[in-house]
């Protein structure tokens, strides 16, 4: 089946205000760079947006934030922008903030059919306010609901015309799960490939998760926190 | 006198064993894969997804694609994989990860720990703290005993929103070791130099003490 979409113009057809998305990325590491840029040209707004950062200032998902498109955030941490931080102390932004391993945990439920799940993570603190506590093996965990979004937006390093992905070192992070948790997931890639090209093997993300798949274009890959040693 | 972050990563490196998987918080904690004594063999996880996680990079070998939870472009080591985060929480969760080394605004004698809001001014979100601390069996705790204005961060009751209740072992500080039990700080260890009595003062939690204190040895 051929998932190939001619451009991100086309990938992103159908994401419409007031709409819920699953952005992959870890920080700056991994993220779609091609669709958010595209989402930010075609301003749609009232967005939910659910993904464990939301970038630095001006870059990543910092700049729908810049743009006013985003009416929440779901995350696990958001430290590294200040427009970020002015928009939900000023009450703009609604912010949903979660732990980390419930967020990835959440949108693997909510792509594998699991409504909800108990984790220990949280119990005891703000997070665990309205949640079902049930005790196993003498142990307090919360109930936590999966995630769905109305569209997934991932980044791989290399994908095939089927729409199989592969990830490339700490780029994997939320995009597998976000791509198996989307009504619509659409993969933009460094490399595409036709079928039959990648290893079966060596797939991290099978095609069956992926509607919409396309080659990004000048891909910054910007670093947050560049920590060298010297030789 | 005191120890500065260097010193209490060198000494939070002395309770590593040979064969462990080891998570680092950012801050201090990150040093602590600066001194593992000789002889051991540990391999450090990331939870954005490595293990066997490695230095940093020469400079111009960089990789953006290639970093750890704070951040920071780093290298890996032989023997490294790659994760998505869903499996790198099952491996916390699920308690593979024999210990986890964190950073904290507080800590009470109950070892609950509060590190990720100030109400009202910082909100930068908990990251994967309150997965690591509900889940890890061994918690150590690295921090400065005293906040800037000198007020204890070893308290009774914790006053900031908690990351995690009654999960920390051990807290290394700039003063001492200390053991978290039965609802008490037990003084373990002192800073060279540092007297029981500047320990006691600068402790809010109730501090154990029994009989003769070492200084570390470090």
């Amino acid at each position: 089946m051929n998932k190939v979409v001619d451009n991100v113009g086309v990938a992103v057809e159908g994401i419409k205000d007031n709409m819920t998305l699953m952005l992959g990325g870890f920080g700056l590491c991994g993220i779609p760079e091609n669709s958010i840029a595209e989402l930010v040209k075609i301003g749609v707004s009232g967005l939910t947006c659910i993904s464990n950062n939301a970038g630095v200032d001006d870059f990543g998902l910092g700049l729908l934030l810049q743009n006013k498109q985003i009416k929440k955030m779901i995350s696990s941490y958001v430290g590294e922008n200040d427009e970020f931080e002015r928009q939900m102390l000023s009450g703009e932004l609604e912010v949903d903030l979660i732990p980390q391993g419930s967020l990835a945990e959440r949108c693997r439920a909510g792509g594998a059919g699991i409504p909800a799940f108990y984790t220990p993570a949280g119990y005891g603190t703000e997070v665990a306010e309205g949640k079902e506590v049930r005790d196993f093996n003498g142990k307090p965990h919360i109930l936590e609901s999966a995630l769905s979004a109305d569209f997934a937006i991932v980044k791989a390093w290399k994908g095939d015309t089927e729409g199989n992905l592969v990830f490339k070192a700490t780029a994997r992070n939320f995009n597998p799960m976000m791509a198996m948790a989307g009504k619509i997931t659409i993969a933009e890639v460094e490399v595409l490939v036709p079928a039959g090209e990648l290893d079966p093997n060596e797939i991290h993300t099978p095609g069956i998760f992926v509607q919409r798949i396309f080659q990004g274009e000048g891909f910054e890959k910007r670093i947050e926190q560049r920590t060298t040693r010297s030789k | 006198m005191a120890l500065d972050k260097k010193g209490i990563a060198q000494r939070i490196a002395q309770e590593l064993r040979d064969g462990w998987y080891v998570n680092l918080g950012i801050g201090i904690p990150t040093l602590v894969a600066n001194y593992i004594p000789n002889g051991i063999e540990v391999e450090f996880q990331s939870e954005n997804g490595v293990l066997g996680m490695g230095p940093f990079p020469f400079e111009g070998e960089e990789d953006a694609d290639l970093i750890n939870a704070g951040k920071q472009t780093i290298t890996t080591m032989n023997g490294a994989s790659f994760f998505d985060s869903a499996t790198s929480f099952a491996m916390i969760r699920g308690q593979h990860v024999q210990l986890t080394v964190l950073g904290a605004m507080e800590v009470s004698e109950k070892g609950d720990i509060a590190n990720w809001k100030i109400p009202g001014k910082m909100v930068k979100g908990m990251g994967g703290a309150m997965d690591l601390v509900a889940s890890a069996d061994n918690i150590i705790v690295a921090m400065i005993h005293s906040n800037r204005a000198g007020v204890s961060k070893l308290l009774k009751n914790c006053s900031l929103p908690l990351t995690g209740v009654a999960c920390v072992k051990k807290v290394v500080t700039d003063l001492a070791v200390l053991e978290v039990k039965n609802g008490a700080f037990h003084l373990l260890e002192r800073a060279p130099g540092v007297s029981v009595e500047e320990i006691q003062s600068k402790t809010e939690g109730s501090l154990i003490v029994n009989g003769e204190v070492p200084e570390m040895s470090l």
